[in-house]
């Protein structure tokens, strides 16, 4: 069996953390097949996460890595991407990290549209910490700090990206491993803030309070509810309900933060010394 | 030779930045800080660095931490409200060992306080801003032209020591406009970024210590492959929870530091030769003291003066030795009395140590110092 995928891996820090049956190492491994499909270099990719379960990536993985602080890898990925413009920047996530404590640095990165690919594992929960709501927590779903479910109602984070100017948006989930992998790797092919969502199963912390206990019944979860956009787009309101659409969002050209700063360098001069 | 020129503190930070070689500024606007980061949106791009506005003052930290560790002299300036934002990454640059430079100008506090008068009372959040034990080191200029070298050392000490170095600036000397002759290119030492010693066929570790306990650690991008992250790390830079290795970690951040204090600790005497009583400040606030106590000595008094311009970590042998030479010691302050304390604590009741705070937002006039030399000496109330 071919697995060129395990040199992108830090094999002496296997196993990893997270619990049995959990999505987050399938969305990592989809990751470095995508980095190895468009054939990004080990020496010039650098991986940035937060905090958070999904954030533990980083250390995994063969590349210059950085674990940051909590909801602060984007800022942290943006200096890196303007100090080397030349280095692949991906930023590994979760949807607390992401989308509650590192919300307004997600919405301006996008807004500046620095070529970054951001990759959020959605597992609807903070794990990490057991089990608290986070703003992508569906309505009525139940967490330890929503014992009789959310009453926030979720954040449509891929609606939200395309909103604040990302360029390329796309989900997929853990259950469609080959799609996701291929929106991750177009995501690598845009020149400017690129972002995916993949949709993970958190059974511990998620499912067994949502009466979907076992990894499998998320993954059934996944395989029944995430719907191809092209179907999605076609399937009247009343049905939409309970389900999610995934694929390819929206993708625009439009000039990348560290392009346009060389033209500022250019006006000022700069290129001369 | 450079020709003189009219120039504000701020601005002077700002070209002791471009001089010290930072490249890259991340920051947010806050008065009275904003002309550092007016200042480096104009100058960067002409040398070919980069400035960016961020969205807050999180986001600037995160940005100058991301672009140091691909290799960029860095610096990042603020005020009170936006330093405290700021200390949480401030931390996480402790732990992780990564240079950088941030100014605070500052202005009275807490809170939004009194924008944007002059103050002093961040010495202790200089000190301790951030979570858990950690080391800094702070430096605070009372001169425009000196404001340029001070930038230019806290970038050398941030590299050398790797570690965030604070630019203690007040109101007084970032707004104040003073005629300066900058140094020439060469003038002043400027550090490179230390440099890893062998490759990683080698078995390079990103965080063994060289002998001055300062770890080279590897620059983004150079095929190293290293792993930062804010957790206790250990040699290899992967988290450990051992408690040998958390022990050792925390003990080796801080003696990197304390060890190198006759490297870090700088500070001006005056009139200390047969000096009975000693005036001890720092910042803006010495210009005022300078001129008070020559007043006093023309009438007499011996009084001394010291003006620290190391703030952190703290000049302890230097406080000790002046308490055992003097019999009172004056600590003008634009706050409510915080560094006194340290004072106090380093002087150990060789003398008495007396403190004339000031926090009504306007600074000290020489003769509200000369009053109080005066009744220091004669025993009385400051």
């Amino acid at each position: 069996m071919e697995r060129s995928f395990e040199k992108y891996f830090r094999q002496n820090r296997l196993p990893h953390l997270w619990c049995p049956g959990c999505g987050n190492g399938i969305a990592m491994k989809a990751i470095v097949m995508a980095i190895e499909k468009k054939g990004l270099s080990q020496d010039n990719t650098v991986i940035v996460s937060g905090i958070g379960c999904s954030s533990r990536a980083s250390g995994y993985m063969d590349f210059d890595t950085l674990h940051t602080a909590h909801g602060r890898a984007i800022p942290f990925a943006t200096g890196i991407k303007l100090a080397r413009p030349e280095l692949n920047v991906i930023v590994i996530t979760g949807d607390g990290d992401c989308t509650a404590i590192g919300g307004n640095l997600f919405i301006h990165a996008a807004r500046r549209n620095v070529d970054l690919t951001v990759v959020l594992f959605n597992n609807s929960i903070y794990g990490m910490t057991g089990g608290q709501a986070s703003p992508m927590t569906p309505y009525g779903k139940k967490a330890t700090t929503a014992p009789y479910g959310a009453i926030d109602r979720p954040f449509d984070v891929c609606q939200l990206a395309i909103a604040s100017g990302a360029t390329y948006v796309a989900r997929s989930t853990a259950f469609h491993v080959q799609h996701l992998t291929e929106m991750i790797a177009g995501g690598f092919d845009n020149q400017g803030f690129s972002f995916i969502e993949a949709v993970v199963q958190c059974p511990t912390a998620y499912g067994r309070k949502n009466k979907l206990p076992e990894p499998a019944d998320m993954m059934k979860w996944m395989r029944d509810q995430a719907i191809m956009k092209p179907a999605w787009d076609k399937l009247p309101a009343e049905k939409r309900e309970e389900k999610f659409p995934i694929g390819l969002f929206y993708s625009a050209q439009y000039e990348d933060y560290t392009t346009a700063y060389d033209e500022v360098i250019q006006r000022a001069g700069g290129d001369q010394k | 030779m450079n020709k003189a020129r009219l120039m504000q503190g701020n601005e002077a930070v700002a070209e002791g930045a471009i001089y010290a070689g930072v490249r890259f500024f991340a920051g947010y606007p806050i008065t009275p800080s904003t002309e550092i980061a007016e200042t480096m949106a104009k100058l960067l791009p002409q040398v070919g660095g980069k400035f960016v506005q961020m969205e807050d003052e999180i986001a600037s930290m995160g940005a100058i931490l991301g672009a140091s560790l691909a290799g960029q002299k860095v610096l990042d300036a603020t005020s009170g409200p936006g330093f405290s934002l700021k200390q949480e990454l401030i931390g996480y640059a402790a732990c992780a060992e990564i240079p950088a430079v941030l100014v605070d100008v500052q202005r009275v506090g807490p809170s939004t306080g009194q924008p944007t008068s002059p103050s002093q009372g961040d010495v202790m959040q200089a000190r301790w801003g951030t979570h858990g034990d950690h080391p800094v080191i702070a430096l605070a200029p009372w001169t425009v032209r000196e404001a340029f070298d001070a930038t230019v050392m806290a970038v050398n000490y941030a590299e050398r020591f790797r570690t965030p170095v604070i630019l203690l600036m007040d109101e007084i000397v970032g707004h104040l406009r003073e005629r300066v002759v900058l140094p020439e290119p060469g003038e002043l030492p400027v550090y490179a970024r230390r440099q890893p010693k062998c490759t990683r066929s080698e078995g390079y570790q990103p965080y063994t210590p060289e002998e001055d306990l300062v770890p080279n650690v590897a620059d983004f991008g150079e095929g190293y492959r290293i792993h930062v992250t804010g957790l206790i790390h250990d040699e290899t830079g992967f988290p450990s929870g051992s408690p040998s290795v958390t022990e050792k970690s925390i003990r080796r951040l801080h003696e990197k530091i304390s060890r190198a204090e006759d490297e870090i600790i700088h500070y001006d005497e005056f009139f200390l030769e047969d000096a009975d009583y000693a005036v001890v400040t720092f910042g803006g606030v010495s210009r005022t003291a300078y001129e008070a106590v020559q007043n006093a000595r023309r009438q007499g008094i011996k009084v001394g003066m010291v003006r620290l311009m190391t703030i952190w970590p703290f000049a302890d042998k230097m406080i000790a030795r002046l308490a055992k030479q003097v019999q009172g010691i004056l600590v003008p302050e634009l706050n409510y009395g915080q560094l006194v304390g340290e004072i106090e604590r380093a002087a150990a009741g060789q003398c008495p140590v007396k403190l004339l705070a000031k926090y009504n937002t306007e600074i000290f006039t020489p003769t509200e110092i000369e009053t109080a030399i005066k009744n220091l000496c004669a025993g009385g109330r400051i």
